[in-house]
């Protein structure tokens, strides 16, 4: 048994949740103020991902940013590499996987936070970037915390999006879900079993420690 | 240091006040509903105000005709919340130093910090955070944290308003002291007769987004 789809696997969800913390939080945060237009439309655009069947999404992705896209065409003719078919591939596809749970996260977490807290701050010659730092983002660092470990968990065993998007190129964009596939239909279930217990404890992890960061805090 | 107030706000005129602050405390008392809030937050620089002007001696934080209108930050003021607004992650020391100047060392601002605390008889709170504190000691630590400022204005949104007497008379003091030994202004907004007869020296009174009546604190009956 290859232990190398389980490495791209961590690696891909490593990544994308950095990818999608960033953004994440920028959504969550802009979803949280109500001064942002269209909300609700950006709301349900990122939420999608959540429902829709990710033989859709796979589909969306090919034609946004497949070799034919305006897109496509001019990140290979950049980097001379596509985005499909790659790790690259398999990372966008976790992203998309992961988004929707940070900003979520994020987004509960900055409206959990006292609008008052942010104007004593200003009050007290907080600069808005100040503020936002030591008081919103501090306050909401918990909730966000828990948002990119379900983006983790989740990035970890994408399937459907991953297949469509990156394929199932054995040594290059196999991950760990794939490879369990692959050898789940060959009839190979002792190769699988290391990765199936592999993957469930480096997803049950980061979920118990979402959990236990979801609650509430009780400050001494 | 005094403070010139001209605003007004709403379309249909919600808002439409002009006052003058001395050194001392200041009542802003009427109804609930009746703007003083608001008006707090407009010398703040909290709300966006149609037209107005706000002058503290010769600085101008808010001139609509001239397009001044100075961020929050830069307005230097203290305002006390009804809820206070104690930062519930950080300890009582950071909460005070929170506001100090920043040219300031480290140890220069915990020294100020716990200076401040002390002065309040809160020094025992010093590395706790607010969900521990007492009601009192939590309007103690706010109060320390809006002197910390060095404000130019002491703004006071209904701060003592869940206070007992006894409390509210205690608090009042130390405002009382602060206020004198610094000769700023300091405007408590209050709808509590009492409040206002035990804490000002003068009062505006207030009635739906107007002044109705202005002087000694003797104007209130």
């Amino acid at each position: 048994m290859s232990w190398a789809p389980l490495i791209l696997s961590i690696q891909v969800a490593l990544v994308s949740t950095l990818i999608a913390g960033l953004f994440g939080i920028l959504i969550g945060y802009s979803l949280s103020r109500r001064e942002t237009p269209a909300r609700d439309l950006i709301d349900v655009v990122v939420t999608a991902p959540m429902i829709l069947p990710p033989t859709v999404l796979g589909y969306y992705v090919l034609v946004v940013l497949g070799r034919s896209s305006p897109i496509g065409q001019a990140f290979e003719a950049a980097t001379g590499t596509s985005i499909v078919f790659t790790p690259l591939g398999a990372v966008v596809a976790a992203v998309i996987g992961a988004l929707p749970l940070v900003v979520k996260s994020a987004r509960s977490a900055f409206e959990g936070t006292d609008a008052t807290l942010v104007k004593a701050a200003r009050t007290l010659g907080a600069t808005p970037l100040r503020a936002f730092v030591t008081i919103e983002l501090a306050l909401a660092t918990r909730g966000i915390v828990a948002g990119l470990m379900l983006g983790f968990a989740r990035a970890l065993g994408d399937f459907g999006v991953t297949l469509m998007v990156a394929g199932n190129i054995p040594g290059y964009t196999r991950t760990g879900s794939l490879a369990i596939y692959d050898a789940i239909q060959a009839g190979r279930e002792d190769d699988a079993l290391g990765l199936i217990f592999a993957l469930t404890i480096i997803g049950i992890i980061p979920l118990y420690l979402a959990t236990k960061l979801g609650k509430p805090r009780h400050d001494a | 240091m005094t403070l010139e107030v001209s605003m007004a706000l709403g379309e249909r005129g919600q808002l439409d006040v002009a006052f003058r602050v001395e050194p001392g405390i200041t009542i802003l008392f009427g109804p609930s509903g009746a703007g003083k809030s608001t008006t707090l937050a407009g010398i703040a620089g909290l709300v966006k105000l149609d037209r107005g002007v706000i002058k503290v001696r010769d600085e101008v934080w808010l001139d609509t005709e001239k397009a001044i209108d100075r961020p929050v930050h830069t307005r230097r003021l203290a305002m006390v919340f009804q809820s206070l607004a104690l930062f519930p992650h950080l300890t009582a020391e950071d909460n005070v130093a929170y506001g100090l100047d920043r040219a300031l060392s480290a140890s220069a601002r915990r020294a100020r910090a716990t200076e401040l605390l002390g002065q309040m008889q809160v020094g025992h709170l010093i590395g706790r955070r607010p969900a521990t504190f007492s009601g009192g000691e939590a309007q103690r630590v706010a109060l320390a944290r809006a002197f910390a400022r060095e404000p130019q204005v002491l703004l006071l949104d209904e701060p003592f308003s869940a206070m007992d007497r006894k409390l509210r008379s205690e608090l009042g003091v130390l405002v009382r002291v602060y206020v004198d030994r610094a000769k700023v202004p300091a405007i408590l907004v209050t709808h509590h007769r009492q409040e206002a007869r035990d804490l000002g020296d003068r009062v505006v009174m207030m009635e739906r987004g107007r002044i109705v009546r202005e002087g000694g604190i003797d104007v209130i009956e």
